[in-house]
């Protein structure tokens, strides 16, 4: 995680879940079983992906997968909806630059 | 009765055929008058595909296309804007060794007029465009061809014909039209009644009704283009790509826009409704495009639809468009079943068409489009 | 004769009930939902992972909400449940269901659309900046995730939903910086005999709004937001307050809402009738009293056709599968159906009392400055649609969509399309229903090019 980046959203409750190690633009980190993943990316981020007209950051909006605007790419070149979709333990997530058409790795 | 506006000429249908006659009719210094049923460009002109194609084509359109080519070059100066077009060539490959050398027919066919075609093989296609999948084995390749931005172009034509004098009256549906001594009078379903010497009828699929009030029935059927755009993606696809193939269904084309998203279409067609002005995207025909454009381009498997549309097109059953004169009625000129390839010849034949009836010929052959055709049959 | 197929599209309170209906009449319908679990977003279950009780999640709701789940809970072994499964099409008597990797054509005898509502939204600068979230999505994060959207959320927009979040999150231990309601006091002491229709729901609103004010929440009304802003993440609230002075609230999130827009857009595939709602200014689809469309065998009910709330969607859910069984030539008691309507009426007459009380702020989007962007998907301005009509004479929002992109994005313009109607609206000087609606697109949402389908 790049210095003194912080998540934006903060755990109130259900702390006592298993963790759930992820890699975040090839850094590891860790979310909770049950998590979305964009919970999962954003309790160590403030971003999800980059708007693609260069308009800045985006970090999702609906959270009820109605707005779209949560997709994210795995390094592995696939899409995943954010809001909608269960953490997975080795989930990579690339939060800039889109690994299209050819994978990240 | 209201006294009806006259011009030197009424057009009938504001695609992009009328939208560009009107334009340089009025730089022949002609009045004009354009009529169109809904908005400029919402049908065929509008819901294409985009494709500014010329390989490919009926050979003898070929000069046709050439002249359109050209002022596609010049749409900057033309009008002001340029529609998006990227000449960035055109592509079309095919999956069968047997269609190679159709390929390689076609490229000499083509050559007389004017048109060069570079074949690819199988390597080079890797090399050139490493996102065609293995099963692309030949590829001809026309460099200065390109695509842009349907929903722009005809509507930039009419308002440039606007600009140049032209009066282009939207939500005007013809309803009627008779020859009365030297003039035409079209009657209309927003009441206005309109005059003029000279009438042309470009009002796609529309246009059969109005064309045979004068001339020989023509066979021309309403079907509707199954489009569809994918979200943005990195950019990396330049050219249109094209499949060669005689299955229909194998037979899709896609071009990825600047912005990052690809637009394709392709395959079979879907239902069209003239009299409701509506045409659907058959969801079935969605996933039948999914494989084809697939197997065209691997890596488009990760990326997601988020639209799709259709549109009304007319088709003739010989495929070939009508323009030209009418065989039976002075002043009377066609241009009109495009078969869904008529985007890429819209500024061609607007210029074609201008140049017909302000100077009474044309330095392009247009013979085989001549709505005699039908009579003979 | 083949048991009739009938196809329920969302499993929140109205598809619910209408399943319960059609298990009762003896029909085993399909019920076709895009979430995990069944619950719709109001009654939506945490994850299985997750062990509060119910009465942190739904406070007041606890007792509907457990009581509806078991319901349904009960009815599938009866019914053919398909949870994560998108219905992504409607063409002629089939629906097109996305399930993973798949796609199956499903035709239907009956279709029953149920997909429930969104937030309603009406952009202002910077609501695209990381940390910015609509009401519901809040609300979504700490109910079915434990997790609240910043540790100092101001809540900002208009309706009961505005307290009930900011409500929640004091409860949940956030420090909530602001709740910053558009909609003028004096509209909701207006909109009290209406919204009398139902006195526990006003309770509970009045309840909420007291309670926050006890625990030392600033709450605004009236107010005029002007921008979010913050690098990369949100630091402040602009607004001007309602005497005109402007504020600055320091916050680390928004939430973000002016009540709910109906999901319509299956509706409109299966090429239902729409109308123009004036108290709302939304197109609707257009339904008879039972959620009979214009189209034969398509009924809609719940939020999807008009938001009303989780308690109007239970009644129409049920009262929309009468109507499917009436049609199919069942019994169903008169006086059965009669109650329905009765109760559903008076849900009705409340609904008008929120629209009234917390009206949608039409005026703001003629004032939006022309750098603010109004579609998040396409990043299209409100310049640019302003543009569409000035030098494009785009005459409504189909056309402006085909010049500038309004509404082409991934998200169908489910969250510009009414914000941009008022704009071009504005722009053009014209009342917003002359500029019309969106149409529908297949696929509903974005599908993936890898799906692998069969043909019906």
């Amino acid at each position: 995680m790049p210095r003194g980046e912080e998540g934006l959203f903060r755990r109130v409750d259900e702390h006592a879940r298993a963790p759930v190690r992820i890699e975040v633009d090839g850094v590891a980190a860790t979310a909770r079983s049950g998590d979305t993943l964009l919970v999962a990316l954003l309790t160590v981020r403030a971003r999800l992906r980059e708007s693609e007209f260069g308009d800045g950051a985006r970090a999702g909006f609906c959270l009820m997968g109605a707005c779209q605007d949560c997709w994210v790419w795995t390094a592995a070149g696939e899409r995943l909806r954010a809001c909608t979709t269960e953490v997975a333990e080795g989930m990579h997530i690339l939060t800039s630059g889109m690994p299209w058409p050819n994978p990240a790795s | 009765m209201t006294q009806a506006a006259a011009a030197d000429v009424v057009i009938v249908g504001g695609g992009i055929m009328g939208a560009a006659t009107a334009l340089f009719l009025r730089r022949y210094g002609r009045s004009v008058i354009l009529l169109e049923r809904g908005l400029v460009g919402q049908q065929a002109s509008g819901v294409n595909f985009g494709n500014v194609r010329r390989q490919g084509r009926f050979l003898p359109q070929l000069p046709l296309a050439n002249r359109a080519r050209k002022v596609w070059g010049e749409l900057q100066e033309l009008l002001g804007e340029d529609a998006e077009f990227v000449p960035n060539g055109h592509l079309r490959v095919c999956f069968r060794k047997e269609e190679v050398g159709r390929l390689e027919q076609y490229a000499e066919d083509a050559r007389p007029y004017g048109l060069d075609l570079e074949l690819i093989s199988r390597n080079a296609l890797r090399v050139r465009f490493p996102y065609l999948s293995a099963d692309a084995i030949a590829g001809s390749f026309s460099p200065k061809d390109g695509h842009a931005n349907p929903r722009l172009a005809a509507p930039a034509f009419a308002r440039a014909a606007v600009r140049a004098g032209a009066a282009v009256y939207e939500n005007t549906e013809v309803t009627a039209i008779a020859k009365a001594a030297d003039d035409f009078i079209l009657e209309t379903s927003s009441r206005a009644r309109f005059r003029a010497p000279i009438v042309q009828i470009s009002a796609g699929a529309w246009a059969g009704a109005l064309a045979a009030l004068f001339d020989a029935p023509v066979p021309l059927q309403p079907r509707g283009p199954q489009m569809a755009v994918t979200e943005p993606a990195p950019y990396a696809i330049a050219p249109s790509i094209g499949v060669f193939s005689d299955v229909e269904e194998e037979g899709v084309y896609l071009r990825q826009v600047t912005r990052g998203n690809i637009v394709y279409g392709g395959g079979l067609r879907g239902p069209a409704l003239p009299e409701i002005r509506r045409a659907y995207v058959d969801p079935a025909n969605t996933l039948r495009q999914f494989q084809h454009v697939r197997r065209l381009v691997p890596a488009l498997a990760a990326l997601n639809i988020i639209r799709t549309w259709s549109g009304i097109e007319g088709y003739v059953d010989d495929e070939i468009p009508v323009i030209g004169p009418s065989a039976h009625t002075a002043g009377l000129y066609y241009a009109f079943g495009f078969c869904g390839h008529g985007f890429q010849l819209g500024p061609g034949v607007g210029e074609v068409m201008a140049e017909l009836i302000a100077t009474g010929a044309t330095t392009t052959p247009i013979e085989p489009f001549h709505i005699s055709r039908f009579a003979r049959a | 004769m083949a048991e009739p197929r009938i196809v329920i599209v969302g499993a929140g309170p109205a598809g619910m009930r209408a399943a319960a209906r059609l298990v009762e009449a003896g029909l085993c319908p399909v019920v076709v939902d895009e979430a995990p679990a069944s619950g719709g977003q109001i009654y939506r279950r945490q994850p299985r992972q997750f062990h509060r009780a119910a009465a942190s999640l739904y406070g007041f709701e606890a007792r509907k909400a457990t009581g509806l789940h078991r319901m349904f809970d009960a009815l599938l072994p009866r019914i053919d449940y398909r949870p994560e499964t998108l219905a992504w099409n409607v063409y002629e008597n089939v629906v097109h269901l996305r399930h993973g990797t798949e796609s199956e054509a499903l035709r239907f005898d009956a279709l029953i659309l149920a997909p429930g509502a969104t937030d309603r939204i009406m952009p202002l600068p910077g609501w695209t900046l990381p940390g910015v979230y609509s009401l519901g999505g809040a609300q979504i994060a700490l109910k079915a995730q434990a997790c609240a959207i910043g540790a100092r959320p101001a809540f900002l927009g208009t309706g009961p939903l505005l307290y009930l979040v900011a409500y929640q999150y004091v409860r949940a231990g956030a420090a909530v910086a602001a709740v910053l309601d558009t909609s003028p006091l004096a509209g909701r002491i207006a909109a009290l005999p209406a919204l009398s229709a139902r006195p526990s729901m006003l309770a509970k609103g009045l309840y909420y709004t007291a309670w926050l004010a006890a625990h030392g929440v600033g709450m605004l009304s009236g107010v005029t937001p002007l921008a979010i802003t913050g690098e990369g993440r949100v630091h402040q609230l602009r607004l001007r307050d309602s005497r005109g002075s402007e504020q600055i609230i320091a916050c680390d999130a928004v939430g973000l809402g002016y009540g709910l827009r109906s999901e319509t857009q299956l509706a409109d595939l299966a090429r239902c009738e729409f109308a123009f709602d004036a108290p709302s200014r939304q197109w609707l689809p257009v339904t008879d009293t039972d959620g009979r469309s214009s189209v034969p065998g398509v009924y809609l009910a719940g939020d999807g056709v008009r938001a009303a709330g989780a308690d109007a969607a239970e009644l129409a859910g049920r009262l929309a599968a009468c109507a499917v069984l009436a049609d199919l030539g069942r019994t169903v008691r008169p006086a059965e159906t009669a109650l329905l309507r009765r109760r559903l009426a008076r849900t009705a007459r409340f609904g008008r009392g929120l629209e009234l009380g917390f009206s949608w702020p039409a005026r703001l989007a003629g004032e939006l400055p022309d750098a603010t962007l109004v579609c998040r998907c396409e990043a299209i301005t409100a310049g640019e649609i302003r543009g569409a009509a000035s030098t494009f004479g785009a005459p409504e929002m189909n056309r402006a969509k085909a010049f500038v992109r309004i509404g082409m994005g991934r998200c169908q313009g489910r969250y510009c399309g009414l914000a941009g109607a008022e704009v071009l609206a504005a722009a053009r000087g014209v009342p917003v229903e002359k500029v019309g609606r969106l149409r529908g697109q297949a696929p509903v949402k974005p599908l993936s090019i890898s799906l692998a389908g069969a043909a019906p």
